[in-house]
């Protein structure tokens, strides 16, 4: 236990290092991840045929591939295509296109659940599509959606962990640094399961936060 | 102001609308009434294109009921829905200035102003900022009311407003539609307060298996109908309600 609170004091002032650039990771891709996955279900409804095509596409494509696969392929391959990427970029890219397929899953769950008669009501009021959308379908599809996003959200920040692999210096990777030079497997995993934990519960508390706030009866 | 030539509409095979025929005057308060599932409230949805119609023509003040016609439309007539629909994310005031301030581009205390002024007019201006969750169905119908009228409209369509209603509260909204009608606001009210139809309606029209088996002025159909269908239908609704 000694052994375990001394490691833990050399170990930790690196491994908060890397928790933090997991974190931000986390942040980034959740945002990408979010924002693209908007696109795929206002796509998935559009009224243009070619547009919804392209939207059960990626959504096919994306869902099909390893995470791991993707980060590779636009780390390692598009630079031979001329697009070279800082591993950072590179991470938030392929994460946030990688969950923004579970997004487009989480987001368009929660516009079925929007009530109809409020569709109705902006179309009453005169509203476009676009303004439809904008004030009525998404803020409350959103709403729905939160819970499940959160989940999604949780999953994302534990499968940052594989952005380790385009030597992105985050926790993970910070971690098995530290085990390959110091050999203590046992401190170091033990350190960063606690560090991913230790972030996971606060998220959680965060969406619960969020869903009462954004409680609407 | 509105007239239906021969309208039609299908719900898959099944025919709900087989040529309806109607004319509502500027200032004229008509009440639609009908079991359910003849077709009253389809009339209503056809009218501000909720639904499309699959035949006849609609016009609303000269103005076709089409995709081009639509928005020029649905400036001009507002609803008022039986299950209220105000947005629950936003507080009554929000609600209220949702279509000047965000479909027509008025400017927000100009809005504001205006929405403070209806919600008085509905007896509401004490929860403008109030979510509608907070609020009982009579207030939100009310708040409903001011919402469509917010709009400025020419004519309002009112779809069943008193039938997702606790009893006591169905007067409440009554009375304010019973201002409306003073006031000479056009309404198109599909209900089944059938007192309140022969109080306030100038005319009322019997729906009956998609068409419209019977209208006249109010006093007359309600209480001396011409069709057999009518009066079996008033004598179910009376004997119900009394």
């Amino acid at each position: 236990m000694i052994d375990f609170l001394n490691d833990a004091h050399a170990f930790l002032p690196m491994l908060l290092r890397g928790l933090l650039v997991t974190l931000e990771l986390t942040v980034c891709a959740l945002s990408l991840s979010l924002a693209l996955g908007v696109v795929w279900v206002v796509m998935g409804r559009a009224g243009f045929a070619p547009w919804r095509w392209i939207s059960r596409s990626v959504i096919t494509v994306v869902r099909g591939i390893p995470i791991i696969v993707q980060l590779f392929f636009i780390y390692f391959v598009l630079p031979d295509w001329g697009l070279d990427l800082p591993p950072f970029v590179a991470g938030v890219m392929g994460l946030g296109l990688a969950y923004s397929v579970y997004q487009a899953e989480n987001i368009r769950g929660g516009i079925g659940a929007v009530d109809k008669g409020l569709v109705e009501a902006g179309e009453a009021l005169g509203m476009n599509r676009v303004t439809l959308w904008r004030r009525v379908i998404l803020p409350l599809g959103l709403r729905h959606a939160l819970p499940s996003i959160g989940n999604t959200m949780v999953m994302l920040l534990k499968d940052t962990s594989i952005a380790s692999t385009i030597t992105i210096a985050e926790l993970t990777r910070e971690g098995q640094l530290l085990a390959i030079s110091t050999f203590k497997n046992g401190s170091v995993y033990a350190l960063i399961a606690l560090l991913y934990l230790a972030a996971s519960l606060p998220l959680g508390a965060l969406v619960k936060t969020l869903e009462r706030k954004g409680r609407l009866a | 102001m509105i007239v239906l030539d021969g309208v039609t509409k299908r719900f898959g095979d099944r025919t709900v609308l087989k040529g309806v025929d109607l004319a509502v005057a500027r200032g004229e308060v008509l009440c639609l009434i009908g079991g359910s599932g003849s077709g009253k409230s389809t009339i209503l949805r056809c009218i501000n294109g909720l639904e499309r119609h699959d035949a006849g023509t609609i016009t609303v003040g000269g103005i076709r009921v089409d995709d081009q016609g639509l928005p020029a439309i649905r400036r001009r007539v507002a609803m008022v829905f039986q299950r209220f629909n105000l947005f629950p994310h936003r507080t009554v005031l929000d609600n209220v200035i949702e279509s000047p301030v965000h479909v027509h581009r008025e400017p927000v205390e100009q809005a504001r102003a205006r929405a403070i002024e209806l919600l008085a007019r509905v007896d509401m201006a004490d929860h403008a900022h109030s979510l509608p969750s907070a609020l009982s169905g009579g207030q939100q119908q009310r708040v409903g009311i001011a919402r469509a009228l917010a709009l400025r409209p020419e004519a309002i369509l009112f779809d069943e407003p008193t039938s997702a209603l606790d009893p006591e509260r169905v007067g409440e909204v009554l009375r304010v539609m019973r201002e409306l009608a003073q006031d000479g606001m056009t309404m198109l009210i599909v209900t089944h307060e059938i007192d309140f139809a022969r109080e306030v309606a100038d005319r009322v029209a019997f729906v009956d298996q998609g068409v419209i088996a019977e209208t006249g002025a109010a006093a007359d159909v309600l209480t001396a109908p011409q069709q057999a269908r009518t009066a079996q239908f008033l004598a179910r609704v009376l004997h119900r309600n009394g």
